[in-house]
């Protein structure tokens, strides 16, 4: 194309007709327009992230686990960011994502335990309401695109029963006997989903779920730049309550 | 209250020519009426004690409660019109969840006490609205020990060893006296508490009460609770006892 335009041998060929000039930005034409006026940026980006969450359901109680590292993009950069917590008696909570947005919403969750215990009538929060009032808050914030970049792990004992759901940025929820939030839904799922097969209905006990729970985040650790091999482990259970261990370290990695 | 009817009476914001306010003095005979209410601070805590008043067989049993949670950490007991003391109980949860929320704290029952009081306080100061018609005593078990504080209808506030309020406040606050509080337990106190409200309860003009007991201390790692049931049975039946006694011991005389 363009031959014609060619002055001689020695000078580059326009890059294309109309083009930008190298180096220089292209106008289009009709577009004079204040971007700054005409768009707005409503959604946000995650700053200090932390990695992948862990939830498995075992006979007669729930464990959570993950790692305590805050990554500022790639950089390894706070080493202490706990993202397991006890809720109340009866709920264990585990978030990975954007960190602010998480401490934003424990405190937001610590002084709604504080109000129901105010009222001292003998009810306390069930982790089927807390799993939905997150997703409420969360589809809420996504909804006006500005999402808390988050993803939680709700575990908990209700009636009886184990639950374990979990919640996304953009509210999406669902229950699971097992869950494993971003890299872990790659590497950590189908180990989790296997060791499950494997007891069949017999079902895993406390220490074979946290053990299998360690030994995920150990994998993860090998192949997931953003994680760390110092971890919290919690467990809810139905005999014992709330447990909730750590700073731990994983074996060999001190 | 001998000026009644001379006119200085019908506002908040207007002092009486001896240098009175009458509002305040009426809001104060409120709570003279209502059922004797009493705080201990002992060594390692405080302890509450109610005599809730019930006008009739047909209300519920444990309705109306007189003690309130207003943090984990702080308790509060009311005097006299409970529909007011409500409203300063809503105050006063507000303020200890407005301070953690930007302090990231526990609310020292110190800085508690002086917005409370200055809450109440402002009442007294404007003719379209009226004092509260009630006292209330904060309770708390900080780092460096217990705390009480009593904050009556004018917004003053004192810090306490033993308090009394109510219609028996004399004869309680004659056994409070008699107590060596600084040594006590919550254990010990909670016994004396109950013998006390039973002591002081008028069987002739008051025929039914409620027991209310609640505690904050080295017992409840700071929180404050309703005692529990067992605490609560032993103490009210040693209470019986002791008026048994009493009573054993009037007749012989006589």
């Amino acid at each position: 194309m363009a031959f014609h335009a060619m002055g001689d041998k020695y000078t580059a060929a326009p890059f294309w007709q109309n083009g930008p000039v190298p180096g220089a930005f292209y106008k289009f034409p009709d577009v004079n327009r204040n971007p700054d006026v005409t768009f707005s940026q409503r959604s946000q980006t995650p700053i200090t992230t932390a990695t992948s969450v862990l939830g498995i359901v075992y006979n007669g109680g729930v464990a959570i686990a993950a790692d305590i590292l805050g990554s500022y993009g790639s950089l390894a950069r706070f080493r202490d960011c706990p993202r397991v917590m006890k809720v109340n008696e009866n709920i264990i909570l585990g978030a990975g994502g954007d960190y602010a947005d998480f401490q934003y919403l424990k405190d937001i969750i610590e002084q709604k335990i504080i109000d129901e215990e105010c009222l001292d009538d003998g009810f306390t929060l069930k982790p089927k309401s807390l799993y939905c009032w997150l997703t409420r808050v969360l589809y809420n914030r996504r909804s006006r695109f500005d999402p808390f970049w988050n993803n939680f792990i709700v575990g908990g004992i209700q009636d009886g029963q184990p639950f374990l759901g979990t919640v996304d940025k953009l509210g999406t929820a669902f229950e699971d006997k097992h869950i494993a939030t971003g890299y872990g839904a790659y590497m950590a799922l189908p180990l989790l989903r296997d060791a499950v097969a494997a007891k069949g209905d017999i079902g895993l006990t406390r220490d074979e779920a946290k053990a299998l729970l360690v030994r995920c985040l150990e994998i993860l650790f090998y192949r997931d730049a953003r994680s760390f091999p110092k971890y919290h482990i919690s467990t809810v259970d139905i005999a014992d309550g709330v447990i909730v261990e750590g700073p731990l370290q994983l074996q060999g990695y001190e | 209250m001998s000026s009644i009817g001379t006119g200085y009476d019908l506002s908040a914001s207007q002092f009486s020519p001896d240098g009175r306010v009458f509002q305040v003095e009426y809001a104060q005979k409120a709570v003279e009426n209502s059922g004797t209410v009493i705080g201990l601070r002992g060594k390692d805590g405080v302890v509450f004690a109610v005599e809730k008043l019930v006008t009739s067989k047909l209300y519920e049993a444990g309705a109306n409660r007189r003690l309130f949670n207003i943090d984990k950490h702080v308790g509060m007991a009311v005097s006299g019109l409970l529909a007011d003391a409500k409203q300063i109980v809503e105050t006063a949860r507000i303020e200890a969840s407005n301070y953690r929320a930007q302090c990231g704290s526990n609310i020292p029952l110190k800085f508690l006490n002086e917005r409370v009081s200055m809450y109440m306080h402002a009442y007294t100061l404007y003719s379209a609205i009226r004092p509260f018609g009630c006292s209330v005593i904060l309770g708390s078990y900080e780092d460096d020990g217990p705390s009480m504080y009593m904050i009556d209808p004018s917004g003053v506030s004192y810090g306490y060893l033993g308090c009394a309020v109510g219609k028996a406040k004399q004869a309680a606050k004659t056994e409070i006296e008699k107590l060596k509080l600084q040594d006590m337990t919550c254990q010990e106190l909670v016994k004396e508490a109950a013998r006390i409200i039973y002591l002081v309860h008028d069987e002739l003009k008051d025929k039914t009460f409620e027991l209310e007991l609640s505690w904050v201390g080295a017992v409840t790692n700071g929180l404050h609770q309703r005692v529990p049931d067992s605490v609560f049975a032993e103490a009210e039946k040693s209470a019986k006892a002791a008026m048994e006694d009493d009573s054993d011991s009037d007749t012989e005389e006589m």
